[in-house]
């Protein structure tokens, strides 16, 4: 500790939109010594990334360095000839991407892929690479070291692509390496077993890291200090423990201040209630393979249910079959005890009326090429029947109800709204068809926080104004906390436990529930040592393999 | 390996069953034609009893269906008919053996040197092409992509003939290095009929790089925004490497298409290079055969386009299939 390694001064970046440089950064300065690891942390949008890749003197297409300096080992990266950056990329200063699965080439075996940057640079042979490679697998404990660089991509799991990928960064031992989200897109269960993995091995090889993410628990656990960004701009910087303890800004405040909203449990229904929805003994699957497995639960009027579980437990999949999309093999389900066609063909407008769904990536779930106006005028039409002047009139007082300036945004397509907005046009267009019953699948994951619990605060009114009932699709149990009702816990398309919220949050729990909850970063720099001091090395490895398969 | 042998063995069967529509459709058009061979033989000359004489001979009096299915068994059974023609012609010289009247004996030697051209056309068009098209969009934008692209797309907008004659005058008349005529015949040695087949393999070149220069450019920068692109250039590999081992595997399928596509042209649609050069292609045969009616061949060259089409486009599909990893090694 204590040399300096990189400087970065006054650094201003531009984007080009529309024919103009708009400035993306401006001016932020930064500095990293040897061995350490600095936290980079702000909403999409803020300029992590692009700060983050400026550090290896590198920018995306349509973006240019503007001003200011980034030197790394004094050597000017904004000014040095491409031969010389491209000889210390990949060599010196690695990168570690959001998503091993894009990152990965999908022609070419892991291994290859790894040894290319140490053969191309001239720093080990080929075989000596290999042997290297397997070295670092084991060390990042990856299941079958010796074998599993030789799998094409798409044949790895995510948790291990990634730990592969921090793999590679390693491969030329640098002393910077970048690692831009690296466990952002993983299951909760499956990012303890990487950041621990990184954490290790960026300690053994004393490499300095800027570690940038949105998640304050995550960048809590892994780096010594952390520097705030908010859109282009510095908020503040300290020693993490100085940070968390505090904050001296507002937005940083505001930060920390989301996981707190919480809604209390509403009282548990009339025990002769006749559920809105009740998906009974459903079994399903695709081809040969099953992915549900007699999974059965109720949901009240007025009340949300959320479905937790990591990626492949089947959730996704239960709204397909309340949906009618996957006719289930088995099993039936009911709206207000009336059992529905399974498939979705055979339901009538009335049916299909009362279910909706919300989705994910707004930006995909939207026609790019339709106004607001048309995109939620279409249910109004459809299910209603409603044309002309009252059909506007009611898409601008569903625009009101999501909280959008109906005359701003009637005429506007989906590419000129954020994130945020394009979610309410999403719920907006649920809402159109007045239904009963709405499937929330994962609405918030592709959110920052801010925005995110703005969308959940929203939900939350509807539900009371609207006595909506909801299915709420998450792997994250920060949002659980704030506005289930009842929780479904499921693993393997299994629903291993449910009921009220307080319960699940109470324990005892079942041993997978207990898993999942107990791998929820915290917000403690020592969290994840003291899990993994009394998780046990070996279980923990066990436990994530596992829930990996 | 199982799923892609079930792929490959969907796609054969596939190609099989469109070959036989195919065969309907090309028997059903070609009845169609106005006229018919009797009197395109007798001409103005023609008395009814004649024509009936010679449409009895040759079976053109049975019903439609009669007729397809006596063309498909013999078709099945390798049997490509007697030319019309040349049956007339040995009869009248007395050689009663038919040896040179069947339609293979017309066909075969043609289509053997269509296919010579083709393939001396490939093996330049093809890496030519795909090269400039890794060129140009390693330089994109930059003033050797410009001129690669206008060059393709001069060279494809020009009449074929055009080019081949003004070909002729700069590797021929001015630069006497080529022979402008490619009159090969059987027992002319391989050198030699490579020199002849030059000129016309030079053109024909000329004609298909554009699209799949443009093809191969477009494919690869397609995928240049890729985070793995992103991630090989922040490895520090250089620009040539990260095209030809990142990018160019990823973009094989379109361009498989592209050049299976364009060898099926060659195969198909030559027949004003032919004769601007006197190839003896399959190609001015055809256009021969349709002149004076003879319908064996007719469809025989019909059905064998058909099948180069159907293979070409087959082999592609396959190309692409094991260029896809997710294919070749499932989980």
């Amino acid at each position: 500790m204590g040399e300096r390694l990189l400087t970065i001064t006054d650094l201003r970046i531009e984007g080009r939109a529309d024919e103009q440089w708009i400035p993306i950064v401006n001016g932020v300065d930064l500095t990293l010594d040897k061995g350490e690891v600095l936290g980079l942390i702000g909403e999409s949008g803020a300029g992590k990334s692009t700060v983050g890749l400026a550090a290896m003197g590198y920018t995306r297409d349509g973006v240019r360095i503007a001003g200011g300096s980034v030197e790394f080992d004094g050597i000017d990266l904004v000014n040095a000839p491409l031969m010389q950056k491209r000889a210390l990329l990949g060599k010196r200063i690695a990168y570690v991407a959001q998503s091993a699965a894009a990152s990965f080439n999908p022609a070419h075996k892991l291994i290859d892929q790894h040894s290319e940057a140490p053969v191309r640079h001239g720093v080990m042979r080929k075989g000596e690479s290999e042997e290297d490679a397997i070295e670092l697998y084991r060390r990042l404990r990856l299941p079958n070291p010796e074998e599993i660089g030789f799998r094409y991509p798409h044949q790895v799991s995510g948790g291990q692509l990634q730990r592969a990928m921090t793999a590679m960064a390693m491969s030329c031992r640098p002393d910077l390496i970048i690692f831009d989200e690296p466990t952002t897109a993983l299951d909760v269960t499956t990012q303890i077993e990487v950041l621990a993995a990184i954490r290790d091995i960026v300690e053994q090889f004393g490499t300095s890291a800027i570690y940038i993410t949105h998640d304050l628990a995550v960048v809590a656990q892994m780096a010594d200090r952390i520097k705030v960004l908010l859109r282009g701009d510095e908020v503040e910087e300290a020693p993490t423990r100085q940070m968390l303890e505090a904050p001296q800004e507002d937005y940083t405040r505001s930060l920390w201040a989301v996981r707190s909203f919480k809604r209390p449990a509403k009282p548990a229904p009339a025990a002769d209630a006749v559920p809105v929805l009740s998906v009974q003994n459903v079994t399903a699957g695709y081809g040969k393979a099953t992915v549900l497995r007699d999974v059965s639960f109720d949901i009240h009027e007025g009340r949300t249910v959320a479905v937790v579980g990591e990626s492949g437990s089947g959730k996704s999949t239960a709204a397909r079959c309340i949906t009618g999309l996957l006719p289930p093999r088995s099993g039936q389900v009911e709206l207000d005890g009336q059992a529905l066609p399974l498939d979705y063909r055979n339901r009538s407008k009335e049916q299909l009326r009362q279910v909706q769904m919300i989705y994910q990536m707004a930006d995909t779930a939207l026609n790019p090429r339709k106004t607001i106006g048309e995109i939620i005028g279409r249910p109004v039409e459809f299910y209603l029947g409603l044309r002309g002047k009252a059909k506007r009139a009611r898409v601008e007082e569903l625009l009101t109800q999501i909280e959008l300036p109906p005359g701003e945004f009637i005429d506007r397509l989906p590419s000129e709204l954020s994130g945020g907005q394009k979610q309410r046009i999403g719920i907006a267009r649920a809402l159109a068809a007045e239904p009963k019953f709405i499937i929330c699948d994962e609405v918030t994951s592709a959110l920052d926080q801010l925005v995110a619990e703005g969308i959940l605060k929203l939900l939350a009114r509807l539900q009371d104004d609207l006595k909506l009932s909801y299915m709420f699709i998450t792997h994250d149990l920060a949002t659980v906390r704030a506005i289930a009702d009842e929780v479904v816990v499921m693993k393997d398309g299994e629903v291993v436990e449910q009921g009220p919220k307080a319960d699940m949050f109470t324990p005892p729990h079942h041993p997978y529930t207990d898993l999942l909850l107990s791998s929820v970063p915290e917000m403690d720099p020592d969290w994840l040592s003291e899990l993994l001091a009394e998780r046990g090395r070996d279980n923990l490895g066990d436990a994530a393999v596992g829930s990996m398969d | 390996m199982s799923s892609v042998a079930k792929i490959i063995g969907q796609r054969l069967l596939l190609g099989l069953l469109t070959l036989f529509v195919i065969s309907v459709i090309i028997f059903t058009a070609v009845n169609m034609l106005p006229g018919d061979f009797a009197q395109a033989v007798l001409g103005q000359g023609a008395t009814p009893e004649a024509v009936a004489a010679i449409r009895r001979d040759l079976g053109l009096d049975q019903p439609f269906l009669v007729r397809y299915w006596s063309w498909l068994s013999d078709m099945l059974r390798g049997d490509l008919g007697t030319s019309f023609a040349q049956a007339n012609f040995a009869t009248f010289t007395g050689n009663e053996s038919q040896a040179g009247a069947t339609v293979m004996a017309q066909i075969g030697p043609r289509f053997e040197n269509t296919l010579f051209l083709a393939g001396v056309t490939a093996m330049i068009a093809v890496p030519f092409a795909v090269g400039l098209g890794i060129l140009s969009a390693l330089f994109r934008n930059s003033a050797f992509d410009k001129g690669a692209n206008v060059f393709a797309l001069t060279s494809i907008s020009s009449p074929e003939f055009f080019l081949a004659y003004v070909l002729i005058l700069f590797l021929a008349v001015l630069n006497p290095i080529l022979p402008s005529l490619s009159n090969i015949y059987e027992g002319m040695g391989m050198g030699e009929r490579l020199q002849r087949t030059l000129l016309p393999a030079l053109t024909l070149t000329l004609v298909v790089t554009a699209h799949m220069m443009r093809m191969t450019r477009a494919a690869i920068i397609n995928l240049l925004a890729s985070p793995y692109i992103e991630m090989a250039r922040l490895k520090g590999i250089k620009p040539m490497r990260v095209i030809v081992r990142h990018a160019l595997p990823n973009a094989l399928a379109p361009i498989i298409n592209v050049i299976a596509i364009n060898l099926a042209y060659l195969i198909t649609g030559v027949v004003v290079v032919e004769v601007v050069f006197v190839y003896p292609g399959i190609g001015q045969l055809f256009v021969d055969s349709v002149k004076i009616r003879d319908i064996p061949v007719v469809q025989a060259c019909c059905l064998i386009f058909a099948a180069a089409y159907i293979l070409l486009n087959l082999m592609a599909d396959i190309f692409s299939i094991l260029s896809n990893p997710r294919l070749r090694h499932p989980k």
